[in-house]
């Protein structure tokens, strides 16, 4: 198998795995579905020559997030068994058009070339790491990504606290 | 740019829209908030395919893998914030509709 053969297979699964996790009646498997398509960007990633991003896709995106989401599916009520298949049928139903979407417009940019003439860059390709664009170049943007994460735990704290209260 | 650098990006940029419509979609029609957040996810999944391919297509890599973990951690709070105010508005409601959150006031 080509390399340009496991691209294909990959971006196909990507895919897929993306329709199945917005089709499927059941908000569980629905968050399964999410973590499979992170695995396999996770995948893609890797071989895109991404390895850093990869590892944390893979920690975070497919193993952090369903869980909460899982969690909180947990946490609020389930779907009788019987009310199931007929949501099954009206997700299907409303779904069919998605289908046909995604094939037509895969057939269209498939046909069709996308603009794949954006400049690249001019001269030599700086051969820096992630770690040094991390810590060196773009420090700044990591106090950032402290204050967004410390504001998403400050706020699930109060939240917390607010809904004790209540 | 090298043909088989432009042939990697048409590939995986296909993909990412495709991924894309597919998140549109569901944010279009769900009516659970749940099931909003997870189409939110699915778009941002796409983004990450997108400055991955790009990064590779220019051999920027580091600097696309940079990009992607600063989405990542974003993607996280997000998330976890959003999960509070789903879980608050079930305690008071008891549903996760989001036909509820439009009757909500103040």
């Amino acid at each position: 198998m080509t390399e340009n053969s496991i691209n294909i297979v990959l971006v196909a699964a990507l895919v897929l795995a993306a329709l199945w996790t917005v089709m499927t009646a059941r908000t569980l498997r629905s968050a399964i579905g999410l973590a499979i398509t992170s695995a396999i960007l996770a995948i893609i990633m890797f071989r895109l020559a991404s390895p850093l991003a990869a590892v944390f896709e893979l920690s975070v995106c497919a193993g952090l997030i369903p869980v909460i989401f899982i969690s909180t599916i947990g946490l609020t009520a389930r779907v009788e068994e019987e009310s199931m298949a007929a949501k099954q049928r009206e997700k299907l139903r409303k779904y069919a058009a998605l289908l046909v979407l995604v094939l037509v417009v895969a057939g269209v940019l498939v046909t069709m070339h996308l603009p794949n003439d954006f400049a690249a860059p001019q001269g030599p390709v700086p051969t820096e790491s992630p770690q040094v664009v991390m810590w060196d170049l773009r420090h700044v943007d990591l106090i950032g990504q402290i204050g967004v994460l410390a504001a998403g735990a400050f706020g699930v704290v109060i939240l917390v606290k607010v809904s004790k209260r209540a | 740019m090298p043909k088989e650098a432009i042939e990697l990006f048409s590939l995986f940029g296909v993909g990412a829209l495709l991924v894309m419509l597919v998140g549109f979609y569901s944010l279009l029609t769900t009516r659970s908030l749940i099931r909003v957040m997870i189409s939110v996810e699915l778009l941002s999944k796409s983004v990450m395919l997108l400055l991955i391919a790009a990064g590779r297509a220019v051999n920027r890599t580091a600097l696309a893998q940079a990009m992607a973990i600063t989405l990542i951690n974003i993607e996280v709070a997000v998330v976890v914030v959003a999960v509070g105010i789903i879980l608050c508005i079930y305690r008071h409601h008891k549903t996760v509709d989001t036909a509820v959150v439009q009757e909500i006031k103040g």
